[in-house]
């Protein structure tokens, strides 16, 4: 009998494999693995992030040294990315500028995706009253000129980088909670949940193991399409003068002084406007690939 | 002492249109071990009546208006919350109507299958899992072992219906509630599962509460019936009683409508007009506008649920008072 032991071993293969992994995160986590647009896009956000974050202690160059006899000059030995109008070194340039602009991107968006889904949640969930008053509340907010917002904000605090994070993440959570409040109050209805009250779990349980985990597709593919959103927000802000203040950089504002100087210095347009675009394209395919990661029926296996 | 009692169950839905009395004044009991069938068509109550027991009624604008529902001695309708999450999920299971929409597609079917054993019985996750297994062997299912790590996608609706089953008996309850459990399902199919849910149960000692509209399904299944029209029984009584001997112009009708039980070639019998507007009230018997026995006093008298012989109660005024056999 050849086939018996090789059958056992099988079967105790298939015990262990049944009992290991089986939270939703390491299961996505797994399918995310398998999907290599998603980490290229996952390393590449990583690698800009550290270059930002620790490449300005390397650099020869601060941000907001000006050498006027250096104006524009090409790339080459000494300004690897060559230098702006005023003979700043654009490579240290481009990476301060990161910082600020991913610090927007992502503390923005955290601000406003914690907001977002709360309240989403929590008006789709109890439902009524609470609901309709709470989404009447978002829909005033919506109507609210952003830029006057804005521009009120800046007269009473005044011109701050943290005030700049309060303000986009104010606005932006408001499609997340109308997101995140329709998908909630849909789950509500469906049979699961009533089978899940049935089971006697308890509301928290619920909500946390399986009302969010069915939320979370739409909301991850919302939260990468908010960070490119959020980080051109700054740079609409920033050209308006409401935003980040030179001598600082970010990488909008490099943008806006690129274009202005497109014919005469080309490099001062297209190194920022590379890595941004990069950062934005690798943010989107690692969006992608969690909705896809995070979806059980999406996956090909 | 029966296992559930339910005493004057009413609950009503507070729509724009008014206040729909889903069900109203519903009474009964059901013992240990035994099968009851609760008949009837769409919104006749049947499926409000147990959501209400177990708290599953959205409220608003669903309301529990009054009664009792005593499950070895708690009041289902009024305990705290807490006190009713240990009973239902443990001692008192559901099967849903539909098993494509009553699993969680998020979720695995291990991690869905022992959630009533880790968070009632307080089980290690490896016991769980192994028990588990064994439910879903127990089930039908083959290779139960690779096949808990699967999604419900990847299960039929037959198969996903065999998971809710071990799912609502892994922690052998007192009473299972199944709400339609083979309406989704096609016949063959329907066969299996109820010949799985009565195999289970004769195993278990579970008492069941089958929700049906299909006489047939019932007859076949229970060991006593309720039949229910516009929120109120209408008739109860044991199968056999209730096939052999219908107390209740309303079942009589029903059972003319199966086409089986029909000669060949004649016209089917239908129940002319529809049910009533439960949204407004009705004065008499619900039933009469559609009766071919009413009589006037059944437009205006208010119909109670008498006994009629031992373990026979109808609801018709005639049935009480004349004798009347439809």
């Amino acid at each position: 009998m050849p086939g018996a032991p090789s059958s056992l071993v099988q079967a105790t293969a298939v015990l262990e494999a049944a009992e290991e992994g089986h939270s939703l995160w390491k299961d996505a986590w797994y399918r995310l693995r398998k999907n290599r647009l998603a980490v290229a896009g996952g390393i590449v956000v990583l690698i800009l992030s550290v270059l930002c974050f620790i490449g300005p202690f390397f650099l020869r160059y601060s941000y907001e040294d000006q050498n006027l006899s250096l104006r524009q000059t090409p790339p080459g030995l000494q300004h690897w990315l060559g230098t702006d109008k005023l003979g700043r070194d654009q490579l240290s340039r481009i990476l301060y500028g990161g910082r600020v602009s991913l610090m927007v991107g992502l503390c923005a968006t955290a601000v406003s995706l914690t907001i977002g889904v709360l309240y989403g949640a929590i008006a789709g969930f109890v439902g009524g009253k609470l609901d309709g008053v709470m989404m009447r509340v978002v829909d005033i907010l919506y109507s609210l000129p952003f830029t006057i917002f804005v521009i009120l904000l800046m007269v009473f605090f005044g011109r701050n980088i943290i005030l700049l994070f309060v303000a986009i993440g104010a606005v932006e959570w408001l499609t997340m909670a109308r997101i995140v409040r329709g998908q909630v109050s849909s789950l509500r209805k469906q049979e699961f949940i009533e089978a899940a009250i049935a089971l006697g779990l308890r509301r928290r349980r619920i909500i946390l193991r399986h009302m969010i985990p069915n939320v979370l597709g739409p909301v991850v593919v919302y939260t990468t399409l908010t960070i490119p959103a959020v980080m051109l927000l700054e740079a609409f802000l920033s050209f308006l003068g409401l935003g980040v203040q030179p001598p600082m950089s970010s990488w909008g504002l490099l943008l806006k002084e690129g274009a202005e100087m497109m014919e005469e210095a080309p490099w001062l347009l297209i190194y920022p406007g590379l890595l941004f675009s990069l950062t934005l394209f690798s943010l989107n395919f690692l969006g992608d690939g969690l909705r896809d990661a995070l979806d059980p029926r999406a996956s090909k296996d | 002492m029966a296992l559930l009692e339910a005493r004057n169950v009413r609950t009503s839905f507070h729509t724009r249109n008014g206040v729909v009395r889903a069900v109203n004044d519903v009474s009964f009991t059901i013992d240990k071990g035994e099968t009851l069938g609760i008949v009837g068509e769409s919104g006749s109550g049947k499926s409000v009546l147990c959501y209400s027991m177990l708290g599953l009624v959205p409220q608003p604008p669903g309301r529990i208006e009054g009664g009792q529902a005593l499950f070895d001695g708690t009041d289902l309708l009024s305990c705290p919350q807490m006190q009713l999450n240990r009973i239902r999920g443990k001692r008192i299971a559901m099967i849903f109507q539909d098993p494509m929409t009553s699993l969680n597609p998020y979720m695995r079917i291990q991690d869905q299958l022992i959630e009533p054993l880790l968070i009632h019985d307080k089980l290690d996750h490896h016991v769980a899992v192994e028990t588990g297994i064994q439910a879903l062997k127990d089930v039908g299912i083959q290779d139960a072992a690779s096949r808990i790590r699967a999604y419900p996608h990847e299960f039929s609706g037959g198969m996903r219906q065999r998971v809710m089953i071990a799912m609502a008996l892994i922690t052998k309850p007192d009473l299972l509630i199944a709400d339609e459990p083979t309406t989704a399902l096609d016949v063959t199919v329907q066969a299996q599962i109820l010949e799985l849910i009565r195999q289970r149960q004769q195993e278990l000692g579970t008492a069941v509460i089958l929700i049906s509209h299909d006489l047939g399904v019932v007859a076949g299944f229970c060991d006593r019936v309720l039949v229910m029209y516009a929120g109120r029984i209408a008739e109860s009584a044991t199968t056999g009683d209730l096939f052999r001997d219908p107390r209740h112009p309303y079942t009589r009708a029903l059972q003319r409508s199966i086409p089986a039980l029909q000669p060949r070639g004649s016209e089917l019998f239908t129940i002319p007009g529809m049910p009533p507007d439960l949204s407004k009230p009705i004065g008499g018997c619900a039933f009469a506008p559609r009766c071919g026995h009413a009589i006037d006093s059944c437009r205006e008298m208010e119909t109670q649920l008498k006994m009629i012989e031992t373990r026979h109660a109808s609801s018709c005024l005639r049935a009480q008072k004349e004798g009347l056999k439809p």
